[in-house]
């Protein structure tokens, strides 16, 4: 079986293939919006290739973070604020 | 965080396809060659994953050579600045790298182009390649209603990847007409591969129903995307959705190229027949000196490569193969291009700069980017007008603005570290 990472969206648990990024992560968690915009709208991925900034998110207290361009690890803390 | 440094003979900016085959051309003469990528891992979009599922033989072929020829690969780290001459400065999660190199190749390949339409800001409307990236990263999609629409072939390669993932594709939506995708068919003649391709794909997407001239007019939902409206000839109906990818064909990414002072012609980097850009030392290979796909960019890499160790003449045995390629590369650009009913797309209300939420009709104020930037802070957000840019290009035709330093938005403590280093310079020849 392939490896697994656990890790915690919001608090809550989730538990991804390896190599999984962590935009997989927030989604399988159940959140649609990573972030608000400036205007307050909630917003998710759409570039998926780091390009759009748009799934940002706060990972181990480290805000602004794509979540598309890094890899879950075990024990991750993920906020998304959407 | 720590400042390190690298030098190496070659270095090459992007680790698609374009980038591994430049880096396995001049590895060859055995010179030191490093790749450095945004993402984590080699491959590109393209072959997004592809370095620990090997599930495509020709990346996997690809993948291993350069690892067999001892390219260094430097993953999760992006270019932002130019302090001097061949000395390019690169940010990862940790770290500010220095990178010294002899030759330079660019191969940072495209992105998607999008064009804003009333509620493609709502959650779950993506990119194609965009959903494909999220799928490919993790993201389940089985059981998920999908629309696929825009332009270009990748429409089709995301819907045949979705469809195997268990994706539920409800329609895929194409806005080039028919006589143009049947002009390109008649076009691939002499290209027996690329037909087969063509078909094989079809084969796959049996039942699931393709239409031209049709394109999203809007998405709707409450937080979350739940249906989308699309036209087609002068019929607009309604499909309920989980997901919306959009993209409008490729687009090159530039920033760098021009960053570094290569000449650009007509959106694509200008090259000789050896892939040097008008920068000396400077090579540019792939999606960014035209969006040509998959095998025109590994040709150009290979050219890149051995052009930049010297080895013309192993570069020129290839000459053939790209022109080739490249008369594929102008059908397909001739085949979806953007027909003109689309800069009708944004309503008054639609939010065309998504980082700094500036709507259409307040750009729509000013008859320039830099009157539009100054005043509703348009393009000037963290993505720097790169999702924006060829948006407004395309509705109101304002040619992009020159490319100022940092390319990306780099943190403030390595800013002041650069900063302070060149200070320090100064100080001592001073």
């Amino acid at each position: 079986m392939r490896e697994t990472v656990s890790l915690a969206v919001n608090g809550i648990p989730v538990t991804v293939p390896q190599g999984a990024m962590v935009s997989a992560a927030v989604a399988i968690a159940g959140f649609i919006g990573f972030r608000r915009s400036v205007t307050g709208q909630p917003r998710g991925p759409l570039c998926g290739m780091g390009i759009c900034f748009e799934c940002r998110v706060t990972i181990d207290g480290q805000p602004h973070r794509k979540s598309c361009q890094i890899p879950c690890s075990n024990g991750m803390d993920v906020r998304t604020d959407g | 965080m720590d400042r390190k440094r690298l030098d190496c003979d070659i270095l090459i900016i992007g680790g698609g396809p374009a980038g591994l085959a430049a880096a396995s051309s001049a590895a060859k003469n055995g010179r030191s060659v490093s790749i450095i990528d945004d993402n984590p891992n080699p491959g590109g979009q393209i072959w997004r994953g592809e370095s620990s599922k090997s599930s495509i033989p020709q990346a996997a072929a690809l993948l291993n050579k350069v690892k067999d020829l001892g390219v260094d690969f430097i993953g999760g780290a992006r270019v932002f600045d130019q302090p001097e001459d061949h000395l390019l400065l690169a940010e990862s999660l940790n770290d500010v790298l220095e990178l010294q190199y002899s030759k330079l190749i660019i191969a940072t390949g495209a992105r998607e182009r999008f064009l804003p339409f009333p509620g493609w800001t709502l959650p779950n409307v993506m990119g194609a390649g965009g959903l494909q990236a999220l799928v490919k990263s993790g993201m389940p999609i089985d059981g998920k209603l999908v629309i696929i629409a825009g332009s270009g072939p990748l429409l089709l390669a995301v819907a045949s990847y979705l469809y195997k993932h268990d994706a539920k594709i409800v329609l895929i939506a194409e806005q080039t007409s028919r006589s143009n995708l049947l002009k390109f068919g008649l076009g691939l003649i002499g290209q027996p591969d690329k037909i087969l391709q063509a078909i094989d794909i079809k084969k796959q997407l049996f039942g699931v129903p393709y239409k031209t001239n049709c394109w999203p007019v809007s998405a709707h939902g409450h937080g979350k995307l739940e249906s989308v409206k699309l036209k087609q000839d002068d019929r607009t109906f309604e499909i309920d959705c989980d997901y919306l990818a959009c993209g409008f064909h490729l687009i090159p990414n530039l920033e760098l190229p021009a960053l570094l002072g290569c000449e650009t012609d007509d959106g694509v980097v200008k090259t000789d027949q050896f892939q040097q850009t008008s920068v000396p030392d400077i090579y540019c290979a792939g999606e960014s000196t035209a969006i040509g796909g998959l095998d025109l960019s590994l040709v150009e890499g290979e050219i890149a490569g051995y052009a930049a160790t010297g080895n013309e003449q192993q570069a020129e045995h290839l000459f053939n193969s790209r022109q080739k390629h490249r008369k594929f590369a102008d059908l397909l650009n001739r085949t979806f291009e953007l027909r003109d009913e689309l800069k009708a797309l944004p309503d008054q209300s639609t939010i065309v700069c998504r980082c700094e939420d500036v709507t259409f009709d307040r750009l729509r104020q000013y008859n320039e980017w830099r009157a539009a930037k100054l005043h509703t802070r348009c393009g000037m957000g963290p993505c720097q007008g790169r999702i924006c840019g060829p948006a407004v290009e395309f509705f109101l035709g304002w040619k992009p603005e020159s490319v100022r330093p940092p390319i990306f938005p780099a943190r403030l403590d390595n800013l002041i570290r650069v900063a302070t280093a060149s200070a320090e310079v100064d100080t001592v020849t001073r």
